[in-house]
């Protein structure tokens, strides 16, 4: 308790503190650049000396305006603003606060004018404070930008930079970006071999395409080293190629995954075909708008923690709508699954109308938690929260669909009911609950699946329209009745579609899956991993 | 004499079946024709026009029925086999467009054009010949289903897997086709047609002589699979349908019947998509989705399968409500066609048709909720059919 009010205290004087600072500051930084309106060329090439000397990140605005050319001053109070048309019509913002000050009529106001001269002084300028940035994240940016675009004027700013930062990966971008730099400024041949070794080090594709324009330039002697370096560059580079879309395949095929578990209960263990799997989808996603909704018109601090209650939610709702559709109609129709195909299609599009109907048919939209947006980096490759979380949460699913099955008495109950249904009956168990409560599994997780998929996708009606094909392709392919055959078949499609993508393009990379599945069912009619025996035929 | 050849073949239900169809469609042309625009028994062009689109889709629906209701093979993917026929007609309408399309180019269609392409690509020659197109609306989805079904059959893939398989074919054709540079017009296809053999497309005279034709076709087609299905080679696919291993362990190569019957089904679908497009105009690639495929199948089942009328009726009367409901009520329409899928599957296993075989219906009745009892039962260790 004691603990907890001194960090209160705490908190309330940091915050106050900071208030206090960035006043008084923007005071001083307002008069800076209130004084830009004042005087000649020459004067405002000595307030830009003065600004670039107060280490603010808030100048970068106004510099950007003023070599663009939309600061202006206020004729009678010589007030700074930058002016901004939209629509015929000006609109006045601070320059430093940023904070908008509405309309305003034109003729007040007079440009800030600027000279070549001054336009060179302010790059410059800008570049040195973008690399002095707070945020460790600017500051690579920064380099990077130097280095793709070999800004050579930049160089001092960097060197004196180079001295003060401590910071690993800036260091790194800085060094690369200093010794593109020296490559173009004629140096010495044992320097520019110096420089070319830097940067075949960074690696990348900014590297790689500053030593190919160096190439040209370059005399027989270092041309031989560039090459070289090149060469190791695009080795790295097709590795992480690779490994990029060995992710963005996991990703897919994770994704695949979620939406075909479910199925492959469904159709895979009962032998069931639920047209309207995708439908339970979907209604997943749409559990999860409702709560969301709910919870941010009720409860919004507990927002953070809507997926919490959406995933048992879905799953509730979705395996209730799947046990009303196995009491209601497929019950009727075992031993006879084209025809059961028939009754789900015709379920699903209810279920499609339904939901159009209650919601309309645009999207709705879900937004995800804090700790599901934002990204990292590894290497050379961007790898996005949401993405991790749901690989993760797809192989978590799955995990416990197997020991549910393996372990669990119910799990022992389906597989009686699935290998001999006479036998399991007349040792007791209820086979017809079995089957309820089985399809209300497999439907369940499809539930689930939608919640992962709400985060990642647009909620529409037609939401399950989109998996239901992918999701048999993969069940099919991987080997009915076997879950480790989804997992794999999940993530071999996965992987493949996005190898296929940089060749032949999104959609021939699809419909080349697809020719594939078709031709392998050929070869093997009961997928990758199929059940032996005669309980199959 | 030569009534009593057709009352042999066809029987009393096919014979006067036809009759009825052949009066009805007189009576259409004769009262459009004929009589005046206020007169309240006229059938206006867009009736006729109307009613010849679903002509062509009973075509279809007859094509589905030979091979599911005859030989136990459901195929989710027949509408890829009729956009395919219809993709054919429309290339050669295409080409008759000549240089009276936007641009002016008299060989490029407009969406080449506009795509900057210099040449024709190589699969649409010929398409400028009336008499080409049509075989191509036979031969390009016959020989898919050729290669589709010598592959699919000779595996011994059926059931189910088979289905799937055939929803995913459409399903590729489908994301294939609305590519720009598949060279088939992209999401737009084909439209904009102007003529038909010289005569104007939009006139009405022209629609009603396609509408006779559709009329004609699907009369030929009844005629054609009947005399099939009860010869000695129908008397095997349906054996095959009913126990396709006995058949196979009897001696017979249920491979060759199978895929013999998948060929030509999809070529008879060809021909009702070549039929289709002149009267509505136009072709793009949303024919392919799989949701027409499995409607098709609908209206199979609603009429009967297993019967050559049921098809016909089905692909009438629900393509008919359809009209009239998505014009009164759109909001209803995909709850009435969900509603109808359920409630045929359940209760109307043989559709309407088996309303009208009263005794078949008593003794069967019994009998099937027997079987389908014992089915449950045995379903995961005998074998599962449709």
């Amino acid at each position: 308790m004691k603990r907890c009010r001194l960090y209160k205290s705490l908190f309330i004087g940091l915050l106050l503190s900071c208030f206090i600072n960035t006043h008084l500051l923007a005071d001083s930084l307002n008069d800076t650049i209130n004084s830009l309106a004042k005087g000649g060329f020459k004067e405002r090439a000595k307030v830009i000396g003065l600004m670039s000397r107060l280490n603010d990140d808030r100048i970068l605005n106004s510099l950007e305006a003023l070599s663009a050319g939309k600061l202006y001053f206020r004729k009678n109070n010589k007030q700074v603003i930058i002016l901004k048309k939209e629509d015929n019509k000006y609109y006045a913002k601070d320059p430093v606060t940023k904070s908008n000050l509405g309309v305003v009529q034109k003729k007040q106001f007079k440009k800030i004018r600027v000279n070549n001269r001054l336009r060179r002084q302010i790059k410059l300028t800008l570049s040195s404070l973008k690399l002095r940035a707070s945020s460790p994240k600017d500051r690579i940016l920064a380099a990077t930008n130097i280095l793709k675009t070999i800004d050579k004027s930049a160089l001092k700013a960097i060197q004196s930079q180079l001295l003060i930062e401590k910071n690993k990966s800036v260091r790194k971008a800085m060094i690369a970006a200093r010794a593109s730099v020296i490559l173009f400024n004629n140096s010495s041949n044992a320097k520019q071999i110096q420089s070319i070794n830097i940067l075949m080090e960074y690696g990348g594709r900014e590297a790689r395409s500053v030593l190919t324009r160096f190439l040209s330039s370059a005399n027989p002697q270092v041309k031989k080293i560039t090459e070289n370096a090149i060469k190791t560059i695009d080795v790295s580079l097709q590795r992480w190629t690779f490994i990029q879309n060995v992710w963005y395949g996991l990703s897919l095929g994770s994704v695949l995954l979620l939406a075909a578990i479910g199925l492959a209960i469904t159709f895979g263990v009962m032998g069931v075909i639920n047209m309207a799997h995708g439908e339970m989808v979907m209604i997943g996603a749409y559990t999860t708008f409702v709560v969301q909704d709910l919870i941010k018109a009720n409860f919004s601090h507990l927002f953070e923690y809507s997926l919490a209650f959406s995933i048992p939610l879905a799953f509730i709702v979705s395996g209730l709508v799947g046990i009303a559709i196995e009491r209601g109609v497929i019950r009727y129709l075992y031993g006879r699954p084209l025809e059961t195909l028939l009754a789900t299609w015709g379920i699903s599009l209810v279920l499609q109308q339904t939901v159009r109907s209650l919601f309309g048919p645009t999207n709705q939209e879900v937004s995800s938690p804090e700790f599901m947006s934002g990204a990292f980096q590894v290497g050379q490759m961007t790898i996005t929260y949401n993405r991790l979380y749901i690989i993760f949460f797809a192989v978590f699913i799955l995990l416990i669909l197997l020991i549910l099955i393996k372990k669990s008495s119910f799990g022992l109950q389906m597989r009686a009911v699935t290998q001999n249904r006479l036998m399991a009956r007349s040792m007791g168990i209820r086979s017809d609950w079995v089957d309820a409560l089985t399809f209300g599994l497999g439907s369940g997780i499809a539930g689930i699946a939608g919640v992962a998929l709400s985060q990642i996708e647009n909620v529409s009606p037609n939401l399950g329209q989109a998996y239901i094909i992918d999701s048999f392709m993969v069940v099919v392919f991987g080997g009915v009745g076997n879950l480790w055959g989804t997992l794999v078949g999940a993530m071999t499609l996965g992987v493949a579609n996005k190898f296929l993508e940089p060749f032949a393009g999104a959609v021939l990379a699809k419909i080349m899956v697809l020719i594939f599945i078709i031709l392998f069912i050929q070869k093997r009619p009961r997928g990758m991993f199929a059940l032996k025996g005669r309980a199959i035929e | 004499m030569i009534s009593d050849k057709f009352y042999k073949y066809l029987g009393i239900s096919g014979s006067s079946f036809l009759c009825i169809m052949g009066g009805a469609i007189l009576i259409i042309v004769a009262s459009n024709t004929l009589l005046n625009s206020d007169h309240p028994l006229h059938v206006s062009s867009y009736v006729v026009t109307l009613l010849g689109k679903y002509l062509c889709y009973a075509i279809l629906a007859i094509s589905i029925d030979l091979v599911w209701g005859y030989c136990g093979v459901l195929s989710l993917g027949h509408g890829a086999f009729f956009a395919l026929g219809g993709y054919a007609m429309g290339m050669h309408l295409m080409r008759e467009i000549g240089p009276r399309g936007v641009y002016g180019n008299p060989v490029l269609p407009d969406f080449m054009v506009f795509l900057n392409w210099k040449e024709l690509p190589w699969y649409w020659y010929g398409f400028d010949m009336f008499w080409f197109a049509i075989l191509m609306a036979v031969v390009a989805p016959a020989l898919l289903a050729y290669i589709f079904g010598w592959l699919a059959f000779r595996s011994r893939v059926t059931g189910v897997y088979l289905s799937i398989m055939t929803q995913a074919l459409t399903f590729a054709l489908l994301l294939a086709f609305y590519r720009n540079d598949m060279g088939f017009g992209g999401n737009n296809g084909l439209t904009d047609f102007k003529d038909v053999l010289g005569f104007n497309i939009q006139e009405n005279r022209t629609r009603l002589v396609l509408f006779v034709i559709s009329g004609l076709v699907l009369m030929v087609t009844f005629m054609f699979s009947k005399v099939l299905v009860d010869s000695k080679y129908g008397k095997a696919l349906i054996a095959i349908r009913d126990s396709e291993s006995r058949v196979r362990f009897l001696g017979y190569r249920v491979e060759h019947y199978k895929l013999f019957i998948w060929t030509l089904s999809a070529g008879l679908a060809g021909i009702a998509g070549a039929l289709y497009v002149p009267q509505v105009g136009i072709i793009n690639p949303s024919e392919f989705s799989p949701a027409n495929s499995i409607e098709a199948v609908l209206w199979v089942a609603v009429g009967g399968r297993g019967t050559l009328i049921g098809p016909v009726l089905g692909a009438i009367l629900v393509n008919g409500s359809k009209t009239i409901l998505t014009s009164a009520f759109p909001e209803v329409w995909l709850f009435t066609l969900g509603a109808i899928f359920i409630f045929v599957t359940i209760f109307l296993p043989k559709g309407i048709m088996g309303l009208f075989n009263r005794s078949n219906r008593k003794s069967n009745a019994s009998g099937i909720s027997k079987i389908a009892g014992l089915r449950k039962i045995f379903v995961f260790d005998g074998k599962k059919d449709g």
